[in-house]
C-alpha cells in the first residue's frame, strides 16, 4: 500500500486498482472547523483535476477535486452525519470517496510522503 | 515584516496584540484584522454565547457631530436631514440604531447615534467611513463641527458574562440598559461605554483611546471568562442574530422598508408624524410605509445541512428558470448547528413558513422563509 499526495492537499492511498482519496491534515487545519461535506456520487466518472466534492467550514466552501481520473466506487457516508471527522482524523476515518483508477500512469505526478512535507514545510 | 512593511492594510491599535494571541489575519475594509484565532470560528462562536468574547472593531469610524450653537438638540435636527430616525427623541444617555439614506430611498451606511449630552457621538462602518465623514461635512458643515476620532480604538465585550467581566473594571456598567451609552471610567481609563453589540447577545462596546486599548483589552483578556474573537465568528453571530451587514444585505439598492428595517423608523418621521419626512428619499421610502415594497429582506433556513451562501440565486420551485431573488449573506450557525441565511424574496413570497430554493453548484435546495432571529436574543432591556 502507497500513499501519494498532491499540492492541492489531498492524499491517494493506492490499494491495487482502487485509490482511496481525502484531503491532509494540513489541509484541515487551513480550513478550520468543518461543518458539511458533499461527496460525488457513487458511478460518476471523474476527470482528473475536476471538482469532486466540497467540503464546508463555517465561513467558506472549498472544492476537492479529483486527482487522478476514475470512476467513484464507494463513498464515506460517515462524513454526512459527522463532518467534524475531517478535522479529528483527516487521515484515517474522514476518507472522502474510493476511484477504480483509469490510468495508473497519473500516478507518476504526484508526491511522496516526504515531498509532500517539503511542500508544506 | 516585509509584507506588513510594503502592505497598504492599515492597522488597529490592537495589531501586536492580534498577532502575539495566533491571530489569522486578513485584509477587511482597508485593515489588516483577525478572522479567527487560535479557538477557531465554531470554538469562538460558542464561547461568546456561553460566556464572554472581546472583538477589536477598532476599523469602524467614531464621529462626534457637535452643533455649534452648543445645544444637542441642534446637532440632532441636523442629523434628522440625513438619517429617518428620531434622533431628537434620543435622550441623553442613550443610542439608536439608523441609516443615511440617497436620494433613491437607498441605504448609504447604517450606523449608532448617541446622545452624549451636549454632542452626539456616531459609530459607521469601516468600509464607508471615509464617504461618511464627507457626506456629513457636505450637508452639516453650516450648522455643525464634525469631528473624526481617529485616535481611538473601539472594542465589543459581548456574551452572558460580559457584564461581570467589565463590571470588575467599572462597576457602574451593571446599572446600564440595552442602548444606554455615554463617558465611563474603565480601569482608570476614560472611556465611551455602551450597552449594545452586534452578536443578539448583551453586552458592551467600549471607545477606548488608542494608545490605553491594550492595556485595556489585557485586563479584560486576563479575566479566563473572556477570549478574544475574529470577524469570522462575528459574522457568525450576527448572521444567527438576524442582523444585517451592510454591503451585504443593505446597501445603496435597498430601503429601510425592503431591508425589513422599518421598526427603526420611529413614527414622528412617518407620513403623519411631527417630523415627517425630510431626509434623502423620503418621497420613496414613506410611500412603501404607505403601499408596501415589491420585495423584503427575509430569514432562510436551508432544509438540509448544505450551507447556502451569499449569491446564491432563489427560485420559486425546484425547476423554474425565472430567478425570483439572491441570498445576501448565508452560512453555518453553530449555536443552532444547522445552516442560516438570509437574502431577498419577492413580497408575496415572504411569509414566514414559505418554501424556497437556491441554486447551489448546480442543484436546487429548499429553505423556508424564517423568522430573525435565528437564535433569541438576551439584550438587557
Amino acid at each position: 500500500m502507497t500513499t501519494l499526495y498532491t499540492s492541492d492537499h489531498e492524499w491517494l492511498r493506492i490499494e491495487g486498482d482502487v485509490a482511496t482519496i481525502g484531503i491532509t491534515d494540513y489541509a484541515q487545519s487551513q480550513l478550520g472547523d468543518v461543518v458539511f461535506v458533499e461527496l460525488p456520487k457513487v458511478g460518476r466518472s471523474l476527470k482528473k483535476a475536476e471538482a469532486a466534492a466540497v467540503v464546508e467550514s463555517v465561513k467558506a466552501a472549498s472544492d476537492v477535486y479529483a486527482p487522478i481520473t476514475g470512476e467513484v466506487i464507494e463513498v464515506n457516508e460517515a462524513l454526512a452525519a459527522e463532518p467534524a471527522l475531517v478535522n479529528s482524523d483527516a487521515g484515517g476515518k474522514a476518507w472522502f470517496f474510493k476511484l477504480k483508477i483509469a490510468d495508473k500512469g497519473e500516478l507518476g505526478g504526484l508526491m511522496d510522503e516526504a515531498a509532500y512535507a517539503a511542500h508544506t514545510a | 515584516m516585509l509584507a506588513h512593511e510594503t502592505s497598504p492594510l492599515k492597522q488597529t491599535p490592537l495589531h501586536a496584540l492580534h498577532l502575539a494571541r495566533g491571530a489569522k489575519m486578513v485584509p477587511f475594509a482597508g485593515y489588516d484584522m483577525p478572522v479567527q484565532y487560535t479557538a477557531g470560528v465554531l470554538r469562538e462562536h460558542l464561547h461568546t454565547r456561553k460566556d464572554a468574547g472581546l472583538f477589536d472593531v477598532s476599523h469602524m469610524g467614531q464621529l462626534v457631530l457637535k452643533a455649534k450653537s452648543g445645544k444637542v438638540g441642534d446637532a440632532a435636527l441636523a442629523l434628522e436631514k440625513l438619517v429617518p430616525q428620531d434622533i431628537a427623541g434620543i435622550a441623553p444617555g442613550r443610542q439608536r440604531y439608523a441609516q443615511f439614506t440617497n436620494d433613491d430611498g437607498g441605504l448609504l451606511d447604517d450606523l449608532m447615534v448617541a446622545n452624549f449630552g451636549d454632542h452626539l457621538f456616531l459609530v459607521v462602518n469601516a468600509a464607508c467611513k471615509a464617504e461618511d465623514e464627507a457626506h456629513l461635512r457636505a450637508h452639516l458643515s453650516d450648522t455643525c463641527e464634525i469631528v473624526s476620532l481617529a485616535d481611538r480604538a473601539l472594542i465589543a465585550l459581548q456574551g452572558p458574562k460580559a457584564e461581570s467581566a467589565l463590571a470588575k473594571l467599572c462597576a457602574d456598567v451593571s446599572s446600564m440598559k440595552f442602548m444606554d451609552a455615554g463617558p465611563r471610567r474603565v480601569a482608570d481609563i476614560d472611556c465611551f461605554v455602551s450597552r449594545s453589540g452586534y452578536t443578539g447577545e448583551d453586552g458592551f462596546e467600549i471607545s477606548v483611546p488608542a494608545d490605553k486599548a491594550e492595556a485595556l483589552v489585557t485586563a479584560l483578556l486576563d479575566n479566563p471568562d473572556v477570549l478574544p474573537i475574529g470577524l469570522g465568528a462575528r459574522d457568525s453571530l450576527r448572521l444567527e442574530a438576524g442582523l444585517c451587514l451592510y454591503g451585504h444585505d443593505v446597501d445603496t439598492t435597498t430601503t429601510p422598508v425592503e431591508g425589513a428595517l422599518e421598526w427603526s423608523v420611529q413614527k414622528v418621521r412617518r407620513s403623519g408624524g411631527v417630523r415627517a419626512g425630510g431626509f434623502p428619499g423620503a418621497d420613496k421610502i414613506l410611500a412603501q410605509f404607505a403601499d408596501g415594497a415589491a420585495r423584503r429582506r427575509v430569514g432562510l433556513k436551508p432544509d438540509g445541512r448544505a450551507p447556502v451562501r451569499e449569491g446564491a440565486a432563489l427560485f420559486a420551485d425546484a425547476t423554474s428558470s425565472e430567478q425570483i431573488g439572491k441570498v445576501t449573506s448565508g452560512g453555518f450557525g453553530p449555536s443552532l448547528n444547522a445552516p442560516v441565511a438570509m437574502g431577498y424574496l419577492p413580497t408575496a413570497l415572504s411569509a414566514v413558513g414559505t418554501t424556497v430554493f437556491a441554486e447551489v453548484r448546480g442543484q436546487r435546495l429548499p429553505l423556508k422563509v424564517a423568522a430573525t432571529p435565528f437564535v433569541p436574543n438576551t439584550y438587557k432591556r
